[in-house]
């Protein structure tokens, strides 16, 4: 499924590593929660970026103390109705500060985008490349907002 | 009544083309129904047993001449003639077609009308008191707050997809008009010892499978904080409420087993992070709102009208019209009148196209072109001249629409039931058509007096029976119509959960069985005491040995 | 095994529709194809879904009916209501045009 990162569809750098594999060197990666914290001393003093997923059940605070060593995270939208990550996005940004890539993961379509966006994520797991190439009208699609969000923005 | 700002109209002119887009894409294939679905929900789009229905919202109730005149259109030119008037002050059409949708939402945009938010996990229509404005004894018109709430609620990008719906009710007043205690979040405004203004903060009511009482968080929250507060308390309930079970999924849920004590801890710990944060409107935003719910310009009047006193003595009918129908109005020489939507043996809730447009022209006429929609599922005109009145009730009675019962046993709230709802496990409205035949003498009707009566035709409570003083559940007992009855139900400031009085009864024996009830209730009561009054007074014993002992 | 019908509602308008033998959706339960044996339900059921796909229709299921006395009649309530209409407006819906 493509990236869309900051509008554009990207080349992924990052690769997701499931909990018993092995880490490559120097690639960005993506671990679990569980896995960062079982392997935490190791992964953040790795000579690479890393990244960590959370579930739709887990929290910002869960990650929040630890946000200074990762360059991305990645929160999963497991079907549309589950509306956690929302919270949990916004949060890591407006309240932990975090600067680095806030991912969202699902097949994602992009009715969703514009929530997405005002809440501070800029990458987006699209379900397709036709629903990825609709992020810039999908995100114009309605210009005002009532609320004060992350981003107030809609380009 | 607030009237939309560019940025208002613009977002339900760009939100009708997004909609648009997006059957478009449903229809080219481009979307399975299972994208689809939550899309078109919060659109206020659902399928029902024959056909889509579309709930149009109604914010706090509150709709204007020309927007009700809009309803006739869409009724006469996408539906068949009709609509049908919800217990949440929304209003439903039974026949739309997906593809005109678009159109109609095209349409009702043009009156600063939409159906955003109607349906789906996300917070739905305001409601809030239909006395707002009208009545005396309000501390402030709860729709100032309520169309705060609105827009901070229309598109919210973090609280779109909640574990299940939200409904958040508004009262200005002590007197209830608006079941604030059976919603997710009901607010009572009040004010001070200081003369201040705040806000009780009820929050986990519901009715639905599990009927509760909202437990109160907060006795006032200074008028300041209320958008911060309900974002705290939305935040905790995104995170934490149940998303396993469909059915358990409601913030009553997340309350009731996290327990009232910890889960206000919770919202507490999570506001206190926001509260002086961006959340609240700009300063200038909520005075602007309130502008828009000035008084009307009303006419200096000294008092109580006489040519209303002496047509009630010169005609009976009006009379009994007024005697239900009119409430007092905090200004002098003015009326509310309400317009009940519960004709004899008619569907409850339910206009035609042609009475909704005379309803309209009285409005425009007699009363500010304002009308109301209540959760009873009447109407109300909020600011008549008690001079008026006379002509006004002459105009109801000409469009049928002047039947004299509200409050009384006939003015019967129904669910749609099986006759049009897809959840539906019975049918609702034959039974209340067959009620309000049996107790349409309108002298029987007000020697009972005040009398609830509310029926839903599933568990989902969309009756509000669980608050009825009688209500009734329709269940399927091997393929046959049941109906369970409880006893005691009410929604206003003294809320309560009725009681079931015992097993459920079979369709052909119910309408002897509500006429059990009530002979029991005059039999036994006290002085003047409602029917309600007596159920608590005597509980459901002498109704239950009445209904049940020859069997 | 009770004789059975496919039901679901055409997208577009949402009225509701049943599958007649030419593999057809038809307003009127009268021209539906009585179905008998649960192998050749789940054909029909499966073969509804090329309809779904072609976004004719949504949510196909089967229901029973009973067609002893020649006429198509679900044996449920709610089944009985969608064929016809409502109950209560006896002027709307299918059962006004029959």
């Amino acid at each position: 499924m493509p990236i869309i990162k900051n509008g554009a569809v990207i080349t992924d750098p990052w690769i997701a590593i499931a909990d018993d594999e092995p880490i490559p060197v120097s690639r960005p990666v993506i671990v679990s929660l569980a896995r960062w914290i079982a392997e935490r001393e190791t992964l953040a003093t790795r000579n690479g970026p890393i990244g960590v997923r959370l579930r739709s059940d887990e929290h910002a605070e869960d990650i929040a103390a630890d946000l200074d060593h990762l360059s991305l995270v990645a929160i999963e939208f497991p079907t549309l109705g589950d509306g956690r990550g929302y919270t949990t996005g916004r949060l890591l940004r407006e309240r932990h500060g975090f600067t680095g890539e806030l991912r969202a993961i699902g097949k994602l379509v992009r009715d969703v985008f514009p929530f997405l966006n005002r809440c501070g994520f800029d990458a987006i797991e699209a379900r397709d490349d036709v629903e990825a190439a609709a992020w810039r009208q999908a995100v114009g699609a309605i210009t005002v907002t009532y609320q004060n969000a992350v981003n107030r923005s809609t380009s | 009544m607030y009237l939309y700002d560019t940025i208002d109209q613009l977002l339900v002119d760009q939100r009708v083309e997004q909609f648009r887009d997006q059957v478009r894409r449903r229809m080219a294939g481009a979307l399975s129904e299972d994208e689809f679905k939550p899309l078109r929900l919060m659109n206020g789009l659902y399928l029902q047993l024959h056909a889509y229905m579309l709930r149009v919202a109604i914010p706090y109730g509150t709709l204007s001449s020309d927007q009700m005149r809009k309803l006739v259109h869409i009724a006469e030119v996408y539906d068949k003639g009709y609509g049908h008037f919800t217990t949440r002050q929304n209003i439903q059409f039974n026949w739309p077609k997906l593809e005109q949708t678009p159109d109609i939402l095209a349409e009702l945009a043009a009156v600063q009308m939409h159906a955003l938010q109607t349906s789906g996990s996300c917070i739905r229509n305001v409601t809030a008191d239909q006395y707002a404005g009208a009545a005396a004894g309000e501390v402030a018109d709860p729709r100032i707050v309520a169309e705060a709430i609105r827009q901070w609620s229309t598109l919210h990008p973090e609280f779109t997809f909640l574990p299940r719906k939200f409904k958040i009710a508004v009262t200005g007043s002590a007197r209830d008009r608006a079941a604030v205690r059976v919603h997710d979040i009901g607010i009572v405004i009040k004010r001070n010892d200081q003369g201040e203004i705040g806000y009780e903060i009820i929050v986990g009511g519901g009715l639905g499978r599990t009927p509760m009482i909202g437990v109160k968080l907060r006795e006032f929250l200074p008028e300041r904080y209320l958008l911060s507060y309900l974002e705290a308390v939305l935040r905790v309930y995104n995170q934490a409420g149940r998303r396993d079970n469909k059915y358990k999924a409601r913030i009553k849920i997340l309350v009731h087993e996290t327990g009232g004590e910890a889960f206000t801890s919770l919202v507490e710990a999570e506001w206190e992070q926001i509260r002086d944060s961006a959340v609240e409107l700009p300063v200038g935003e909520y005075a602007r709102i309130a502008e828009f719910f000035a008084p009307p310009p009303f006419e200096i009047l000294s008092g109580d009208d006489g040519d209303y006193a002496r047509d009630r003595l010169m005609d009976r009918d009006f009379a009994n019209w007024a005697r239900t129908n009119v409430a007092s109005h905090k200004q002098p020489g003015y009326a509310i009148a309400n317009i009940t939507l519960k004709p004899e043996g008619g569907i409850p809730g339910d206009a035609t196209s042609e009475q909704m447009d005379a309803v309209a022209t009285l409005a425009e006429q007699f009363s500010f072109s304002e009308i109301r929609v209540t959760h009873e599922q009447n109407l109300v005109l909020p600011y008549v001249r008690q001079a008026d009145l006379y002509a006004v009730w002459q105009t109801l009675k000409r469009n049928g629409l002047a039947t004299p019962n509200l409050g009384l046993i006939s003015d019967i709230i129904a669910c749609p039931g099986m006759d049009y709802c897809g959840l539906a496990t019975a049918r609702s409205i034959p039974l209340a058509q067959d009620i309000s035949k049996r107790f349409a003498d309108l002298e029987q009707q007000h020697h009972i007096g005040e009398l609830k009566l509310k029926i839903s035709g599933c568990i989902n409570a969309c009756g509000h029976h669980h608050v009825g003083h009688i209500g009734i559940l329709g269940v399927d007992k091997r393929g046959e119509e049941f109906y369970q009855i409880t006893l005691g139900g009410s929604a206003d400031e003294a809320p309560s959960i009725g009681k079931i009085v015992g097993p459920a009864v079979a369709y052909d024996k119910v309408v002897d069985a509500i006429e059990t009830l009530t002979d029991t209730y005059l039999a036994i009561r006290a002085g003047d005491e409602r029917f309600v009054d007596t159920v608590r007074r005597a509980g459901v014993d002498p109704f239950k040995e009445a209904l049940y002992a020859d069997h | 095994m009770i004789n059975q019908v496919i039901s679901a509602n055409r997208l577009g308008d949402g009225i509701v529709v049943y599958l007649t033998a030419n593999g057809d959706w038809s307003e009127r339960i009268a021209n539906a194809h009585v179905i008998d044996g649960q192998d050749r339900v789940e054909a029909a059921l499966s073969q509804s879904c090329d309809a779904v796909k072609a976004c004719l229709i949504i949510d196909p299921y089967s229901i029973d009916i009973d067609d002893s006395d020649g006429e198509i009649r679900p044996t449920r309530n709610r089944e009985l209501i969608r064929a016809l209409g409502p109950t209560v407006r006896l002027d709307i819906g299918k059962q006004a045009t029959l």
